[in-house]
């Protein structure tokens, strides 16, 4: 929802970044302002999954040029458990599996260490069970996730799921959500859009980075942006994700591949 | 002061050692003579010596292993000193006194205070009487006829139960490091569970009755008769420090009809520097003999420390519908090397083993699973399970797996399960970007993997266990 008054929580000027020495992101530019849903679209290989690391801090991608600001602190000055604290969140593209460890014990230590650094109260196992299970009626999840090892044996639907579980648990500022459209079917791609949906408000934003305009269905963006060879070459509102469906990512025209893009329009 | 003379000043009275006012050194090398010397100080009866001499004339004969996957220089045998009197720690004054680097670790560790004190050498009967706990526990095994002590004193006090099974699991030959151990062990423990018995608590070497270091060549052995259970636990989790290289210990547990033995063992000799420089070479051989009808031998272990681990804890299944157990978790770290694992020899019928073998590998380390099972022709309708899962932290380290079967009964079912994974950048990541930080990240994945092992082991050794690992596994994540 686009709202003139709100705050911006993300600003990302300039941002260039290497893997393994080859440079995958060549400028990239993008607002982010709270209560907004952004969609970052492009093809396998345009940097867009590189670009929702990098907010998050993964440590195999080095950051050559550019600033991030989030929430009016320098980005690049937190570390990746710090920025998470302060509200960044990654939905996973490949949920991590962890055997040995259950589910329930590993969201409660994310939760808990969430809290504790907002000045909130930590919930004991007993009261963080009723928590969680009232959560996860959101996502139309059993309750026997809660026993199972983290994603282990974790059916597709059922890791991103868990991933939305989480981000129900820790209430990000801003959510970024790496495919997590891929690999769902229409029930479980409905069931997680609209846990999505309900967690999004005023104060927080959302951006989905995805490769297929059908998530965009469901989870309404407010700006779509196109990324192609690590930049945003075309910026626009929610009809944009159509026309690509409808006319593939060559339709863009050649003059905005030219521009520097994610002006705000 | 010179190292001698403080040895002497040091040196406090022992009983049993009193009139040996000359050297408690015997010249470096073994022979004949080194053992009748060991034999004579000990004051052991003729059959002691006997069983020494017969296994020092074994060893004669044998040659240093080369089968095990590891790597060090040879050792020269003769260049060892086989009998000095029983070192007292030097006792320091107070906490003060402590290596900071010690302290640190018991404050990782999660070490009771009073216990940081005991375990660090200060004089800890100044700080809580350790004599009366002990003597306290003493007594109560007492009142049900439980002998726990030093295998010394049983040779002297008790010499018809150690005659009787000494060497009866693990024979005078029976591989290089137990011969050798047969010939000069010089101390260990004993533990005698007579019939009917469970034994009230958790037996720890920590509280047995003697105190000083028992060596280099440690003997243990543990009898469980009829109907009766033990649990045993071997080990600290504090770092133990010593400047005996060579470690050769035998243990021997013998179960009859009905009886229970689970042997809990948290290793954390000292492993050498981050550059592999020391360490201590740990050559065990472990054995249980389920005896009798119904019996079950477990054996539980942590194996942290040492420069090189070299040991099998295994179970021979004689006894009808008689049980082994082996449960592992090996880290190595640094240029650390372990080669374990388990035999399980099964000769009744309807006997069942399972092994459940977790390692764990960082730095330049290299850590390998050895195991057999043999379904022998008499095993009719045995079983077995094993799982053997590695995990590797970094690029350096190394994980084999050496399963050998073999079953010479078709009635028998064996099952084997491996598997290897990896501590990545991706898991801890995931972690991370949920706000968790490193040390509790690696210690939760620690955990998980290791979680079938740690079940088995006694509530307090699980939880330093723990502890334990994330501190050995410190910095070599992310």
């Amino acid at each position: 929802m686009i709202n003139q008054n709100s705050k911006t929580l993300l600003e990302v000027r300039g941002l260039h970044a290497n893997v393994n020495g080859i440079e995958i992101l060549k400028g990239v530019d993008l607002t982010v302002k709270s209560g907004e849903v952004h969609a970052i679209m492009g093809l396998n290989g345009s940097g867009k999954s590189t670009f929702a690391k990098i907010l998050a801090g993964h440590p195999a991608y080095e950051v050559t040029a550019g600033t991030i600001i989030f929430n009016n602190q320098n980005l690049f000055d937190l570390e990746p458990e710090e920025r998470a604290r302060a509200g960044v969140f990654l939905a996973f593209q490949y949920p991590i599996e962890i055997p040995g460890v259950a589910n329930n014990q590993f969201l409660r230590l994310a939760y808990n260490t969430v809290q504790s650094q907002r000045g909130k109260e930590e919930l004991d196992p007993l009261e963080f069970d009723d928590f969680v299970r009232e959560k996860m009626k959101l996502l139309e999840m059993s309750p026997d996730f809660l026993d199972r090892s983290v994603n282990e044996g974790f059916s597709g639907g059922e890791k991103k799921r868990n991933e939305i579980l989480q981000m129900a648990l820790l209430e990000p500022i801003l959510a970024i959500l790496d495919e997590t459209d891929s690999g769902l079917d229409i029930d479980a791609l409905r069931i997680v859009a609209n846990g999505v949906n309900q967690l999004t408000n005023k104060d927080n934003a959302t951006i989905l980075v995805t490769h297929y305009q059908r998530l965009l269905d469901y989870i309404v963006p407010d700006y779509v942006h196109v990324m192609e060879a690590g930049r945003i070459i075309k910026t626009s509102g929610k009809e944009l994700a159509k026309e690509l469906e409808a006319h593939g990512y060559d339709w863009i025209n050649a003059d905005d591949r030219g521009k520097t893009a994610g002006v705000r329009p | 002061m010179s190292a001698v003379l403080q040895n002497l000043v040091n040196q406090p009275y022992k009983h049993g050692f009193v009139t040996e006012i000359e050297s408690d050194i015997a010249p470096k090398g073994l022979n004949e003579e080194i053992i009748r010397l060991i034999s004579s100080k000990k004051n052991e009866p003729e059959w002691m010596l006997t069983f020494r001499l017969q296994a020092y004339e074994k060893w004669l004969s044998m040659s240093e292993p080369r089968w095990q996957n590891v790597k060090y220089p040879k050792i020269d045998f003769q260049s060892i000193s086989y009998y000095s009197a029983p070192k007292p720690k030097k006792k320091l004054a107070s906490m003060d006194e402590v290596d900071p680097e010690l302290l640190r670790t018991f404050e990782k560790l999660g070490v009771p205070m009073h216990e940081r004190a005991a375990l660090a050498g200060v004089a800890v009967d100044v700080i809580f009487d350790s004599v009366s706990v002990a003597t306290t526990y003493k007594e109560k095994l007492a009142e049900v006829g439980i002998i726990f002590c030093s295998i010394s004193e049983a040779v002297q006090t008790h010499p018809e139960l150690v005659k009787k099974y000494l060497g009866t699991v693990v024979p005078v030959g029976d591989n290089f490091y137990a011969a050798l151990n047969s010939a000069v062990f010089t101390d260990g423990s004993f533990c005698f569970i007579p019939k009917g018995v469970k034994c009230p608590m958790d037996l720890s070497t920590y509280f047995r009755i003697n105190t000083e270091e028992s060596g280099q060549f440690e003997r243990t052995l543990i009898i469980a008769e009829e109907g009766a259970s033990v649990s045993y636990l071997e080990g600290c989790t504090a770092p133990r420090f010593d400047t005996n290289q060579l470690h050769a210990a035998v243990v021997e547990l013998i179960a009859l009809d009905n009886a229970e033995i689970k042997y809990s063992t948290v290793q954390n000799w000292y492993a050498g520097d981050e550059k592999g420089i020391g360490g201590i070479y740990n050559f065990v051989t472990k054995r249980g003999l389920a005896k009798g009808a119904n019996s079950r031998i477990s054996w539980t272990q942590v194996e942290t420390g040492s420069a090189i681990t070299w040991k099998y804890p295994s179970c021979i299944l004689r006894g009808e519908n008689s049980v082994g157990e082996f449960y592992s978790v090996a880290v190595t770290n640094n240029y650390q090397q372990a080669d374990t694992g388990t035999k399980m020899i099964h000769i009744g019928r309807n006997t069942r083993s399972t092994i459940i073998s977790k390692s764990i590998s960082a730095g330049h380390s290299n850590s390998s699973y050895r195991g057999l099972v043999r379904i022998s022709p008499t095993a009719e309708n045995a079983r077995n399970y094993s799982q053997c899962d590695s995990m590797l932290i970094g690029n350096q380290c190394s994980a084999n797996t050496f399963p050998y079967i073999q079953v010479n009964n078709n009635s028998a079912k064996v099952e084997h399960e491996a598997s290897t994974s990896k501590i990545g950048e991706d898991q801890l990541f995931y972690f991370l970007q949920r706000g968790i930080d490193t040390e509790e990240a690696v210690s939760m994945i620690i955990n998980g993997f290791c979680k079938e092992v740690f079940q088995q082991l006694p509530m307090e050794f699980a939880v330093e266990a723990t502890k334990l690992l994330s501190f050995k596994l410190e910095g070599s994540v992310g």
